[in-house]
């Protein structure tokens, strides 16, 4: 985390204790954090980076794309990727990784979106449920289809992401153990389990081999 | 009126029958149609959109400007709010508007006391933080039981926690004289079941995006089971013409009847839309949606069952209570559903308590009810002596349950897994099968209109304000006019969703599907009629000799071409024609009667019960679609195995929140927890409606808990009368057994 302490030689009339009482006040802390946050921030040596806790601009690979966004310290990766790039795929349901709703793809390894904060993929690549169809995962989307793997669909995209990560990773050789593996992470309130798992070997069948 | 001959039935039970119906309306199916699309196996029609993402829900509409809104929520059960202070809050970067909200007095924590609207989320985040509340708290009770002892709060200061008795309760009405009947009775069973809160926790929670035109026409993004119901609503509380509403519900993530009317979060979003001239976006939290997004209220049933020695159930009377939170009606439970037994004297009765308030969910009173009854039936055929199967075959006159008994039992291998001496299995994990029927009620109804057009290039699209909460209704929609068409359904385009449409029905009571699949075969009618005239025309034929199968249209003659070039033939402006839900048939069966088969596997060691399998055997009348059907009847077992074992919203008494409102303490079924399961349906040519088609979502959720609950009795001889059977539960009864036989 770098430097934590602060001693002295800060804005006036701001210390760390008083900064830590601020958040352990409840009172105001939107406005007492942020300027505290800033001041640090402007204070911070020279050979140390800061980030925030303004918004700041990071690049990412987004479904193979280069994609600039801006966001703050305290922003997931599910909040860029819903709000400034407008990719819904990935639905905020727990928004404390227990759910699997938001999963994605990160350098080909599937998270929980909403666990990722958005400045630790900067440089890195993203794939969503809209660009594992386009690619790949078009067979297991298809599969999802034909065994009717899912209902209201919420948490569709999210076992989508999480199914074609499997079939990527075992190909043909996908076990219906390898399959419960893969998706226990992945809630879904309408019990679309069974063809989900159906779907994922039948994907994988037609996968080609590691 | 027209008269039709019909041979309706099931199996090898068939009777012709007459069935008188209205010129416009098309003879239903009878067990001889021939049908080339219903019945078969039929992919999702917007499958691929829910699965790559592009489905588009309420909360995933992005209008230009949209800014952000949540609720600050009481964290009391009981309290009076003395002072919100929000002078600081507007005056933070990014706020758009803070209000108050509701009245002084909060009865239930998650209960709205303020609203913040800013421009952005991480805005709101530190406006939120900084809203201060302070609140004079005052005496609560959570507890149905405890909210029924003197002196205790009450919910509503002018009447009493405990409401009026109704002895109707649910699913069968009070007959006969039972205390004459409990005095004549050689066997009686007495035991008191319990169930639990149960929350509904649809994953994507209730909410909407609301934006104004500067012509003061509302646009409503709304994540509802009635699209109709939230225009009414919005209309009526904003006092615009409901012309000027425009409610949308393209995809809807999961309701299960809690999602009928608007919440707070809906309200919220439509004003602060009007006052800060901006799209709004607010939608629940998992915790608000757990606090407060409705639940299934819980049940003490305290009840005697009585009959013959040779098994024939006579009696079954009782109270019943149980709490759905603010209000005091919907807590009955359905424990008198099944087997018409003569004499039937429960009383039910709400308890009010300072919850959120109880909603309808997925056959509301019958999974809790029929956990009691079926236990109770258990527990009636080991006092008799007798195979509990037996019992429920030699009472249940329902005319399909029936039929479906025996093929439950053979595809579990009752014969085979029924363990004779209960907890006789050697090492710590006992097996065992259990069983339990299930009924609904539902065929739909309602005078709903489907349109259909039809242009000259042979597209189809079908039109209704009909929602689809996940169940399937487009697809079956697009069957149903398919069929008549002779085209493949994907080649039918189906836009519902959206009150620009006929209105369509709420989604509740499995009642969606059958109030308008024979509106859409209606209509599929008259478009075949239309293009059929054309085509006739042009060829110089009958039309009612012509036939459309395959995407082809064939006439007399070896007279034939495709459906798209017999659309050619239409005007310019193609056919627009509709149909209309008319009123039901008598059909073969009023009810729709299903039965499960559980196989378990206890630890009786760690107390964990795994569930094996579940056969489940449903009556739906005419299925329309089996693929989206068997997901139906999927989920429905699963949220069952769900309720028997895991869920539970617990309460903490001494401050009334919920101290479990996340996915990592309320549980829910996950993969790990899917057993194999069996679904069959039983093909009833029902006659009811023209397609012969009934309610499923419900059915299938009704006997689950019952089935696993009567397989643990099985496999340990302990019988679990309080649900979730959580592995602590088990080991305490496991322990009281024990200590009971000493």
């Amino acid at each position: 985390m770098g430097r934590t302490g602060h001693e002295g030689g800060g804005p006036p009339g701001l210390s760390r204790r008083e900064l830590l009482r601020g958040a352990g006040l409840a009172a105001a802390a939107g406005a007492t954090l942020l300027p505290a946050a800033r001041a640090l921030a402007a204070d911070a040596p020279a050979d140390l980076r800061v980030q925030g806790p303004d918004a700041v601009e990071l690049t990412l690979t987004v479904n193979g794309a280069p994609r600039t966004v801006a966001a703050a310290p305290r922003d997931t990766l599910l909040d860029v990727l819903r709000l400034p790039l407008d990719l819904t795929g990935a639905k905020k349901v727990c928004d404390r990784g227990t759910c699997g709703a938001c999963t994605v793809l990160l350098d080909g390894k599937p998270v929980y979106a909403c666990s990722v904060l958005a400045l630790d993929v900067a440089g890195r690549s993203v794939t969503t449920a809209e660009g594992v169809v386009g690619g790949a995962g078009r067979a297991v989307a298809d599969a999802f289809v034909a065994k009717d793997a899912m209902q209201c669909g919420f948490c569709t995209p999210g076992m989508l992401v999480a199914c074609a990560a499997a079939v990527a990773e075992h190909g043909p050789s996908l076990t219906l153990e390898q399959a419960r593996a893969a998706t226990a992470g992945n809630l879904c309130r309408c019990g679309t389990y069974p063809h989900v798992l159906e779907a994922a070997l039948a994907a994988a069948k037609t996968a080609k081999g590691r | 009126m027209a008269e039709s001959k019909v041979k309706l039935g099931v199996a090898d039970v068939v009777a012709e029958k007459t069935i008188r119906h209205e010129d416009a309306d098309p003879a239903p199916w009878g067990l001889d149609a021939r049908l080339a699309v219903v019945g078969t196996e039929v992919s999702r029609v917007d499958g691929f959109a829910k699965a790559s993402g592009a489905a588009r829900y309420a909360g995933d509409q992005r209008p230009t400007g949209l800014a952000f809104a949540r609720i600050v929520r009481c964290p009391h059960a009981h309290a009076n709010v003395t002072r919100v202070d929000l002078d600081a809050v507007r005056t933070m970067p990014g706020v758009l508007a803070a209000d108050e909200t509701g009245g002084r007095r909060k009865t239930y924590a998650g209960a709205p006391v303020a609203v913040v609207c800013a421009a952005d989320e991480r805005s709101l985040d530190d406006a939120v933080a900084a809203v201060r509340v302070s609140y004079e708290v005052l005496p609560h009770v959570v507890d149905a039981t405890e909210a029924l002892a003197e002196g205790a709060a009450q919910v509503d200061p002018k009447r009493a926690n405990r409401g009026d008795a109704d002895g109707r309760g649910r699913g069968g009405g009070p007959a006969g004289d039972a205390q004459k009947a409990l005095d004549e009775a050689e066997l009686k069973v007495e035991a008191t079941y319990r169930t639990q809160v149960q929350t509904h926790v649809p994953l994507e929670p209730h909410g909407s995006v609301a934006t104004w035109s500067e012509d003061g026409k509302l646009t409503l993004w709304c994540s509802t089971q009635s699209v109709d119901a939230v225009r009414n609503e919005m209309a009526r509380r904003f006092q615009v013409p409901a012309a000027d509403v425009r409610v949308v519900t393209e995809f809807m993530g999961g309701g299960f009847g809690c999602k009928f009317g608007p919440d707070p979060c809906d309200y919220e979003a439509v004003r602060l839309a009007r006052a800060t001239k901006r799209p709004v976006w607010c939608m629940n939290d998992r915790r608000e949606e757990h606090l407060t997004g409705g639940f299934r209220p819980d049940s003490v049933q305290k009840l005697t069952l009585g009959g013959r020695r040779d098994g024939t159930m006579t009696v079954i009377a009782g109270e019943c209570y149980g709490t759905p939170g603010n209000g005091q009606g919907g807590a009955g439970a359905a424990n008198t559903a099944l087997y018409d037994i003569p004499a039937r004297g429960v009383t039910q009765f709400g308890v009010s308590t300072f919850t959120a308030h109880g909603r309808a969910f997925r056959a509301p009173g019958h999974p809790q009810g029929v956990f009691a009854l079926e236990g109770l039936v258990d527990e009636f055929a080991l006092a008799a002596g007798m195979d509990p199967l037996d019992v429920r075959r030699l009472n249940d006159k329902h005319p399909v349950r029936r039929l479906e008994w025996p093929v439950g039992a053979k595809r579990i291998g009752w014969a085979q897994h029924r363990r004779k001496v209960p907890g006789s299995d050697r090492g710590p994990v006992k097996r065992g099968v259990g069983c339990a029927g299930g009924v609904w009620y539902n065929a739909g109804g309602g005078s709903w209109r489907i349109d259909v057009a039809v242009a000259r290039d042979g597209s189809v699209v079908v039109r209704s304000g009909v929602q689809d909460i996940g169940t399937g209704t487009k697809t079956v929609l697009a069957v149903l006019v398919a069929e008549e068409l002779g085209v493949a359904p994907g080649a039918v385009r189906v836009e519902i969703g959206d009150s620009r449409f006929p209105p369509g029905p709420g989604s509740g009571g499995s009642t969606t599907a059958p109030s308008v699949g024979p509106a859409a075969r209606e209509a599929g009618v008259r478009a075949r009629e239309g293009v059929a005239a054309v085509v006739a025309a042009a060829w110089g034929v009958d039309a009612d000799k012509l036939s459309f199968a395959g995407g082809r249209v064939r006439g007399p003659g070896g007279k034939e071409t495709t459906f798209e070039q017999a659309c050619a033939q239409l005007p310019s402006e193609g056919l627009s024609v509709s149909g209309v839900r008319r009123k039901n048939y008598e059909g073969f069966s009023g009810t729709c009667g299903g039965v499960q088969f559980a196989r378990v596997a206890v630890d009786v060691e760690t107390g964990v019960v795994r569930v094996e399998k579940v056969v489940a055997v449903h009556d739906a009348g005419r299925i329309v679609d089996t693929l989206t059907a068997r997901s139906q009847v999927n989920g429905g077992v699963i949220q069952g195995i769900s309720y028997a074992l895991f869920e539970e919203k617990r309460l903490d008494r001494a401050s009334g929140d919920m101290v479990n409102p996340t996915f990592d303490t309320y549980r829910i079924a996950g993969m790990a927890d899917t057993p194999e399961i069996d679904v069959v349906f039983m093909d009833v040519a029902n006659g009811i409606n023209n397609v012969g088609m009934m309610g499923l979502g419900e059915p299938a959720t009704v006997p689950t808990a019952a089935a696993v609950a009567n397989a643990v009795a099985n496999a340990t001889g302990v019988r679990m009368r309080e649900l979730p059977m959580t592995p602590a539960r088990v080991l305490a009864a496991l322990a009281a057994a024990r200590g009971g036989g000493k």
